[in-house]
């Protein structure tokens, strides 16, 4: 009875000459071996050379300041409900008189810690948030730690530096108008 | 290709003779030949697979034969969930590892339990061994893992060998109960 379409039908047949000598199979194993050393090298020679990204590839968070230099962050804490590991923690706090061009909204997050070891960057806070806050940049890994001390990122490491920012000018015609007026307010420094 | 000339520890040089300390000679030979026990119980270990590969080929770092048994390995590299009751297995890989040794946490899992914080799974493997370095990533891509084993080297490197013989890191074995 057969079992399977791929059974073989075990020969008892006599080798032949050439296949007694072994001769041939090992020229044909070097071959092949050989045919190796003139082939495109696999191997990507890691910290010298670095392998392209997938644009969408998530990796370490950043927290988004808007065109004029403000934090997005309002602390609602929507991206701490969705995270399934519970790595993100915040408190919040109110935006003073004359903090207008630090905080984009009238509350902001004063703490805004995530737990690196925790996270798992699935992008769900990305997805939460609703002012567009937190992003997981495609283009930084995020780096090995000695020790435990090191793995919570506080906001003086996940704040988006003010030098990445693009100048105001360029982005006038994309503002709103409260936008324009705070603009305005930062640049005359009346505030 | 990978730098095969590497710089001579810092030492004294003249015609036909150079002088270093031993510390130094013994870092550099530990750095380039780390034999790593991979203890991989879940997706991480999947992406050590991808490192060891051929791709990213972690023998280039002197890591060239993993060690399947705990006696001969330099390095635990611990990559997955560990549940609890694993804790213990764990614990006994690594006291069967003979000095020095090294221990890299693969992994949200490994290092922090990650998103399983349930009653089954231990919230980091540091709870029962002491952990050098730790990667973050669920998983995480194959460059953290070997920039992880770089830090490895870096403190295997940098290692005195009398740091074992240490107070301070007797009292790190005895913090763990590890004898």
């Amino acid at each position: 009875m057969q079992l399977t379409s791929r059974s073989k039908r075990v020969s008892n047949k006599k080798l032949s000459l050439g296949e007694r000598l072994y001769l041939p199979a090992i020229v044909g194993g070097l071959g092949i071996t050989i045919k190796h050393f003139f082939k495109k090298k696999a191997t990507i020679q890691y910290p010298e050379e670095q392998r392209p990204m997938s644009s969408v590839y998530r990796g370490l968070h950043v927290l988004k300041r808007d065109e004029v230099g403000r934090e997005r962050c309002t602390a609602c804490g929507l991206c701490a409900v969705a995270c399934p590991a519970e790595a993100i923690s915040m408190i919040a706090a109110e935006r003073q008189p004359g903090e207008e061009h630090l905080y984009r909204e009238e509350k902001y997050a004063a703490v805004y810690e995530i737990n690196m070891l925790r996270c798992i960057f699935c992008g769900l806070c990305e997805e939460a948030c609703p002012k567009s806050a937190i992003y997981l940049q495609s283009d930084k890994l995020a780096p090995s730690f000695f020790s435990r001390a090191d793995v919570i990122y506080g906001k003086d490491r996940l704040v988006q530096s003010m030098e990445t920012i693009t100048s105001a000018k360029s982005l006038k015609s994309g503002l709103t108008t409260s936008d324009r007026y705070v603009d305005k307010v930062w640049k005359d420094g009346k505030y | 290709m990978v730098e095969t000339n590497l710089p001579a520890p810092a030492g004294i040089e003249g015609p036909g003779f150079f002088a270093t300390a031993l510390d130094n000679v013994v870092g550099m030979a530990r750095k380039n030949s780390l034999w790593p026990l991979p203890f991989a119980t879940s997706c991480c270990g999947i992406e050590f697979m991808a490192t060891m590969a051929s791709h990213y080929d972690l023998a280039r770092f002197g890591s060239e034969r993993p060690s399947f048994s705990p006696r001969q390995a330099d390095l635990l590299m611990v990559m997955g969930t560990i549940a609890k009751k694993m804790g213990p297995v764990l614990r006994q890989t690594y006291e069967q590892m003979a000095e020095p040794r090294w221990v890299l946490s693969v992994g949200a899992c490994a290092s922090s339990g990650g998103i399983f914080d349930t009653y089954s799974v231990l919230q980091g493997i540091d709870r029962v061994i002491p952990v050098d370095v730790y990667v973050p990533g669920c998983p995480p891509r194959p460059e953290q893992i070997i920039e992880g084993l770089l830090k490895i080297q870096q403190l295997a490197e940098s290692e005195s060998t009398r740091r074992r013989d240490s107070e301070e890191y007797k009292a790190l074995l005895e913090s763990y109960k590890i004898s």
